[in-house]
């Protein structure tokens, strides 16, 4: 009874990843994409930066980049807490 | 049909990912299988982002009035790889607790253990 | 861990200043060439992982003292919140010193780079990074002695 349960999701879950692959772009044409073309004409132009990724990290979208910042730093608190001084015995 | 082969390789890499997460019974290899998948996402976000004949967007290296490919999936990408680090690096230190704690990293014999 | 062979510790020798510098020359150009903060911290962060591997912890642990990493994690992190918080009139991450291309070719620039806040939060998140890798993986190499009930130096090691 399970192994069926499970082979009848299993072929569920495959149809629809099936699905969805079918509908997807082609390699190489992602689309009309204006924010990147603004952001690629922008930041030489405004922002004088020659890298583009790196402007949009630390300029366009810097909020992105300070919850990561938080999740590193909450990453390092919990191995910090885990392997701290006097555990010895656990 | 040829021309979309990163996508197959994606989806080779994903399934490859996803049977050893489901069949290892190692907690090393489980981490292992994670930072897999999570490899496979990240070559399917830059690699949907790629336009045919684009260069890399920088513009010292690219030159005058070529197309460059898409820079936001980049950024996206590198902002998940940091992520993936902070997540793996806290996973191992789990596991050398469990290790510690169980003296065993078999999944069946740590569930038999429960002490 | 007991010290690596000869071999390993003149390699480690030759090798773990250049990381360094190489790890500061991708933070420093982050903005112009490939690479950037993140990275160039990951590469800085190499050099106590080669050190902990040729040399071993007793000898590491005497060298340095983790508040200087805890130091600088906490700078980098202020410097990086304080610069964008900076631009608050217009918005929070408000490019608020950066100059246009024109003016630029036009007068040349000056010590502050023309790109503006991106280099110098590059060099804020470079630091920060640097620090927090240094620190997870001195914790990780202290949390090894856990597993052990004798001290720290008497684990069957490698050759010697």
């Amino acid at each position: 009874m399970k192994k069926i349960i499970f082979i009848v999701a299993a072929i569920i879950v495959g149809a629809m990843v099936v699905g969805a692959v079918d509908s997807i772009r082609p390699f190489g044409e992602p689309g009309a994409s204006p924010m990147d073309d603004y952001f690629i004409a922008s930041a030489l132009k405004d922002r004088s930066s020659e890298n583009v990724v790196t402007s949009i990290v630390f300029d366009y979208r810097g909020f992105d980049t300070i919850g990561e910042a938080a999740v590193l730093f909450t990453a390092l608190c919990a191995i910090t807490a885990l392997f701290r001084e006097g555990r010895k015995k656990l | 049909m040829i021309g979309n082969a990163p996508f197959f390789v994606v989806g080779v890499l994903f399934l490859m990912g996803l049977v050893s997460l489901f069949l290892s019974k190692n907690l090393i290899k489980i981490a292992i299988a994670i930072s897999i998948i999570g490899s496979a996402v990240n070559i399917f976000l830059v690699s949907l982002g790629y336009r045919a004949g684009g260069t890399i967007p920088v513009h010292f290296l690219a030159g005058e009035g070529s197309t460059m490919v898409l820079p936001t999936p980049q950024a996206m990408t590198l902002t998940a790889i940091v992520i993936a680090l902070a997540t793996t690096a806290l996973l191992l230190s789990l596991i050398m607790l469990v290790w510690r704690h169980y003296g065993t990293l078999d999944i069946d014999e740590i569930r038999r253990l429960r002490g | 861990m007991r010290p690596l062979s000869v071999v390993v510790r003149t390699g480690c020798d030759l090798f773990a200043w250049f990381l360094i510098v190489f790890g500061a020359n991708v933070i420093i150009h982050g903005d112009v060439t490939p690479g950037g903060g993140f990275q160039g911290g990951a590469v800085a962060a190499t050099f106590i992982t080669l050190l902990l591997v040729a040399y071993g912890g007793k000898k590491v642990f005497s060298w340095v003292r983790p508040g200087i990493f805890n130091g600088m994690l906490i700078f980098g992190l202020m410097a990086f919140f304080l610069l964008g918080l900076m631009g608050f009139p217009n918005s929070f991450f408000y490019n608020f010193i950066a100059v246009p291309h024109e003016v630029v070719q036009a007068t040349g620039h000056g010590v502050i780079p023309p790109s503006g806040t991106i280099a110098l939060m590059d060099i804020a998140v470079g630091i920060e990074v640097a620090g927090a890798l240094s620190i997870i993986v001195l914790s990780m190499f202290r949390g090894i002695r856990l597993f052990r009930e004798g001290p720290m130096e008497e684990e069957s090691g490698h050759d010697r």
